[in-house]
């Protein structure tokens, strides 16, 4: 029997309301998310209970992880009045009891909607003696109704900025790099600061979740653990040389606020997903390096390119459908194309202005093969259609892929946000160009499984 | 006078220091005044006081409040309880969101409610997510016109036999009215469309959406079927087939010759509800859930209602015998002793196996409205102890039994959710078990009963309503229990701290633990989890106090040789 047994292909009606089964969900989770990766930051969401409910478990679920986080608990009488007394409550309850460092505060479709002013509360709390000393409070506008996850990811990462960044000196600190890594996982983040580093720059990561999502077993928990930006750094990061932004939407807003605000110039790249676009973050990084790049990051790279030419024929002529966060689309169609698997159906929900023209951009003379739809209506459910019409070799994409999967029989490599069914994503990364022989492996892994399960007996190889 | 024996009962095995008592003033310890004030109603000690006339007394709880904001809470909102708990699990209505993406993103198949259709030509909507994606411009001019085409849009692909319709908060705000709407779409598609204003911030918790799920259930689906249904037929209320376990009690009933008209709501389709009112008895599992529905139906269709508990393999067979003890009849005895009698030997097998290496260890549960009290059935027959429990979302009733029911006070936030006013149906109630259940009650039987959390706690245990983060790591660090049972926020820490969490929301992919063979792989489960080797290695070898690498004795080379080993060191 079938899981999605109502979709079917043929002719496909556009919808003009009504989303089924979507490829992204709301702001408010993406600047949760962001903001844990401050040290020693409680996120705290300024709505009904059940948002921050609905995020950190998302986030749990999807980490395995602990995810602290705090709400203002709306009531009828606070949606009617304002949600004022609630935050003034929560802050005092959060530094009494939690005493974290700093509260990051993100609205809601709620509070939005009634229009709560979140610096003047805070200010106010500040004037009732709230906010010990030396703490404080952020806070990122994020309404529910507005683009999406990354969007809120933007919004919290731009706040920082806007909070702390500093600028201390005309002169800045010649060898050391900001870096935004977009929502990427604590593996990536902790890849990207091992890949600066081996490079020879000093970095600061923001935000940076390593060490916070991904914490050892100790028999301890750690209300704030090791990882995460420090207040002290993202002040710092006024005075460094320039600051990479990997991923447009998630994190160009921090990287513009960062040049108008300290002079700190930016360049914005893809996510360094795949071979050319690591190759384009390591080109900037050597920007400010003098221009070396080290025996063991030309080693990696090696390595790459020799596992794409050795396992090329087992690649050829793929076809896949993408779904996702937009950064994590561009970059993932580019190495797809890189080892000649076409991206054949690429969708995802969040809006964002340029998303469209990049994928022209890395589609190039195949774009005529491709379906690539984004926003409204752009959705699983439309992929499947697509799907039903056309089949492909591989889905890429998190874990509501799996239902497709079993129902069309194609392998799926669970890529993105929520894996809710899976380990591994947490651990391993798959930026860089360690990252990319990850991602390849899992893809040689699903393509030849599937082989194994489905080829006829005398067609059962033993050897490559 | 208490009904301890001794004072001071101690909640840590082996200290006598760690009275409820002292574990409760720490976990108030650090609150600001004000939020110190609130909690203080919400952790109590259970102090059971005997009457002269050997009547039970029993402390308040001042649940169903506020929640403290800033506290992290375990609870969700009205929404979550309305979609995600009551009607999620029911396979064949179109549940459309009405509101921005999350609220339904978020509730798309993560609450592990099991279906199970007969074939693909029945409807199965549960693994599609549904929602009008409001934008900026509709939260500014207004989403009706957005909802009607989004209908409009899910019945031309679907063609499903209801739509129903959820509200998210900032619906409420700008004045949707998701009733005309729904009301308009069922006229012109001549199919039920009925709505749901369960705005997330509605209540102080999931509690206030299951009541209005139950309201419109009631309202809009339950009498539109009048099928005639058999003497011994009856709905269950109140279980939502986590993991498999409405399965299991279908399975048992069906042998036991019982007619499940209808289970409210885990594998349930619109046709059961429609002919709900049909069922000669209901009994009710969850009763914080779905206590209303069994009420109003009661009022309106005469049809009594027990409470039942299919947790534990005591009370599966308890909760058959009762319903059989209803219908009063010598066959239906038979079958129900006969399936309890097939399904025992396994069930007393398996205690032999799993208590001696569960037996005197200590859980706690802060889960749901029902599952915090249900479950310490399944720990006492593996002779484990609970100590302290509390619930998410219950209220008083819950806690200290119906019987407070008349003296609880209506406050603001729960006098916003909608009080049916349900009146006798002049056709359709059915006098006839009317007369039955007051004929039943002379005789000694008990309807509507239910005795609540604490009368089956112990005496001086603890009772912690909405448990806050903080207390819960204060509690563990304080009393070590061998298990922690909550939901998936709480997972992660609570196993951080060395203690193994059991999530009683989703079972984590396990189930099921209804019944006689569900309460077998619960006993399993925590086996597995009390006895896991992997705690005992948390700490590293070269760090103080843990067991060092280096062995003393010969390393035996053969499994044979090791057992000889063993031999020749223990005699």
């Amino acid at each position: 029997m079938t899981l999605l047994r109502h979709t079917r292909g043929g002719e496909i009606t556009e919808r003009q309301a009504l989303t089924i089964n979507p490829a992204k969900t709301c702001q408010p989770i993406g600047a949760m998310y962001a903001a844990l990766g401050i040290h020693r930051c409680l996120p705290h969401s300024h709505g009904s209970q059940g948002c921050c409910s609905y995020h950190r478990s998302t986030l749990s679920r999807h980490y395995k992880e602990p995810v602290m986080a705090a709400t203002s608990s709306f009531t009828e009488g606070s949606s009617v009045f304002g949600g004022q007394a609630n935050l003034l409550q929560a802050i005092d309850n959060i530094f009494t009891v939690y005493q974290p460092d700093v509260i990051a505060v993100h609205t809601t479709c709620l509070s939005e909607t009634i229009g709560d002013d979140i610096p003047q509360i805070s200010e106010k709390a500040s004037e009732k003696g709230l906010i010990p000393d030396g703490k404080c409070v952020i806070h990122a506008s994020t309404p529910s109704y507005v683009g999406a996850a990354p969007t809120g990811f933007a919004n919290m990462t731009a706040g920082m900025v806007k909070y702390f960044s500093k600028s201390t000196s005309p002169t800045k600190v010649a060898d050391r790099v900001n870096v935004i890594p977009g929502w990427v996982e604590p593996a990536d983040m902790r890849e990207i600061k091992r890949i600066v580093a081996a490079m020879g720059l000093e970095s600061i990561v923001f935000p940076d979740t390593s060490d916070v999502l991904d914490c050892p077993q100790t028999g301890m928990h750690e209300m704030f653990p090791k990882g995460g930006v420090t207040v002290e750094q993202l002040r710092a990061t006024g005075d460094s040389a320039a600051t990479i932004a990997l991923g447009p939407i998630c994190s160009d807003a921090a990287a513009v606020e960062l040049t108008n605000k300290c002079g700190v110039p930016h360049t914005t790249l893809p996510l360094p997903i795949g071979l050319e676009a690591t190759d384009r973050f390591i080109l900037a990084l050597r920007e400010y390096n003098g221009g070396l790049v080290p025996q063991e990051i030309t080693d990696e790279r090696g390595r790459l390119i020799d596992l794409i030419t050795d396992m090329h024929q087992y690649f050829y002529n793929k076809t896949a459908a993408l779904w996702g966060d937009p950064d994590q689309l561009v970059s993932l169609s580019e190495l797809l194309l890189t080892v000649d698997i076409l991206p054949k159906y690429v969708v995802t929900g969040t809006p964002g202005k340029k998303f469209l023209r990049r994928m022209g951009e890395v589609l190039q003379e195949r774009k005529s093969e491709v379906q690539v739809r984004q926003g409204t209506g752009a959705d699983l459910f439309l992929m499947h259609q697509w799907i039903k019409n056309e089949k492909v070799d591989l889905l890429i994409g998190n874990t509501y892929g799996k239902y497709i999967s079993r129902d069309e029989g194609i392998p799926l490599v669970r890529h993105g946000f929520p894996i809710l069914d899976r380990v591994g994503h947490q651990f391993f990364p798959t930026v860089g160009y360690r990252g990319a022989i990850r991602l390849l492996e899992q893809i040689l892994e699903a393509l030849m499984q599937r082989q194994d399960d489905q080829c006829s007996e005398e067609r059962f190889e033993l050897t490559m | 006078m208490s009904e301890s024996s001794t004072t001071g009962d101690t909640l840590l095995s082996g200290d006598a220091s760690v009275t409820a008592t002292v574990v409760r003033e720490e976990l108030l310890r650090d609150y600001p005044a004000k939020t110190k004030k609130k909690r203080e109603k919400q952790i109590v000690i259970n102090d059971k006081q005997r009457g002269e006339d050997g009547s039970l007394h029993l402390p308040v709880v001042a649940a169903n409040t506020r929640t403290v904001p800033g506290i992290i809470t375990q609870r969700g909102c009205c929404y979550a309880g309305c979609k995600g708990v009551i009607l999620g699990p029911t396979r064949d209505i179109v549940n459309i969101v009405h509101g921005p993406i999350g609220c339904s993103f978020y509730s798309w198949l993560t609450r592990r409610n099991q279906t199970h259709t007969p074939t693909d030509e029945h409807d199965n909507f549960m693994t599609y997510c549904f929602s009008t994606d409001m934008t900026e411009e509709n939260i500014i001019f207004g989403g009706e016109k957005r909802l009607r085409q989004a209908i409009q849009e899910a019945y031309d692909l679907f063609h499903p036999k209801a739509i129903a319709v959820f509200s998210t908060c900032p619906v409420g705000l700008i004045g949707d009215d998701v009733h005309q709407v729904s009301a308009e779409m069922k006229k012109q598609l001549g199919i039920n469309v009925f709505a749901f204003s369960c705005e997330g911030y509605k209540g102080v918790s999931q509690s206030a959406g299951h009541h209005i799920a139950n309201n419109q259930i009631f309202k809009h689906v339950i009498g539109e079927d009048d099928t005639e249904r058999s003497q011994w037929s009856i709905n269950l209320l109140g279980e939502y087939n986590i993991g498999g376990d409405a399965f299991v009690i279908e399975d048992l009933l069906e042998r036991c010759g019982i007619e499940l008209v209808s289970t409210f709501s885990g594998n349930s389709t619109y046709d059961q509800f429609a002919n709900a009112h049909m069922a000669r008895l209901n009994a009710v599992m969850c009763h914080r859930s779905i206590n209303y529905v069994a009420d109003m139906i009661e009022k309106k269709y005469g049809t009594p209602w027990i409470k039942v508990n299919f947790i534990g393999a005591n009370a599966t067979a308890k909760s058959l015998r009762k319903i059989a003890e209803y219908f009063d009849d010598r066959k239906l005895t038979e079958n129900v002793e006969r399936v309890i009698g097939e399904e025992f030997p396994a069930v007393v097998e398996a205690q032999r196996k799993y208590r001696p290496r569960c037996a005197g260890k200590r859980a706690v549960l802060f889960v749901g409205g029902s599952r915090a009290h249900h479950y310490q059935e399944l720990f006492s027959e593996l002779g484990m102890e609970t100590i302290a429990a509390g619930y998410e979302f219950a209220h008083r009733d819950d806690y200290e039994g119906r019987q407070v029911l008349p003296t609880i006070k209506i406050d603001a936030d729960s006098r916003n959710i909608e009080e049916l006013r349900v009146d006798a149906d002049q056709e359709k109630f059915r006098e006839s078990d009317r007369q039955k259940g007051l004929k039943r009650e002379e005789q000694g039987y008990t309807f509507r009963e239910y005795d609540g959390m604490m009368a089956e706690m112990k005496d001086q245990t603890l009772i912690i309503d909405d448990i806050s983060h903080s207390e819960a790591e204060r509690l563990i660090k304080m009393v070590r229990p061998d298990v922690f049972c909550a939901g998936i926020k709480e997972k992660y820490s609570v196993q951080k701290m060395g203690v193994p969490c059991k999530q009683l929301h989703s079972y984590d992919y396990g189930g099921p633990y209804a019944g006689f063979t569900g309460a077998i792989n619960f006993y399993e489960e925590i086996d597995r989890m009390v006895n896991a080797r992997i705690w005992s290695r948390v700490q590293p070898p070269w760090e103080n106090g843990s067991p060092g690498t280096e062995s003393s004795s010969p390393s035996p080379t053969s499994l044979e040789e090791m057992e000889e080993l063993e031999e020749s060191t223990n005699s």
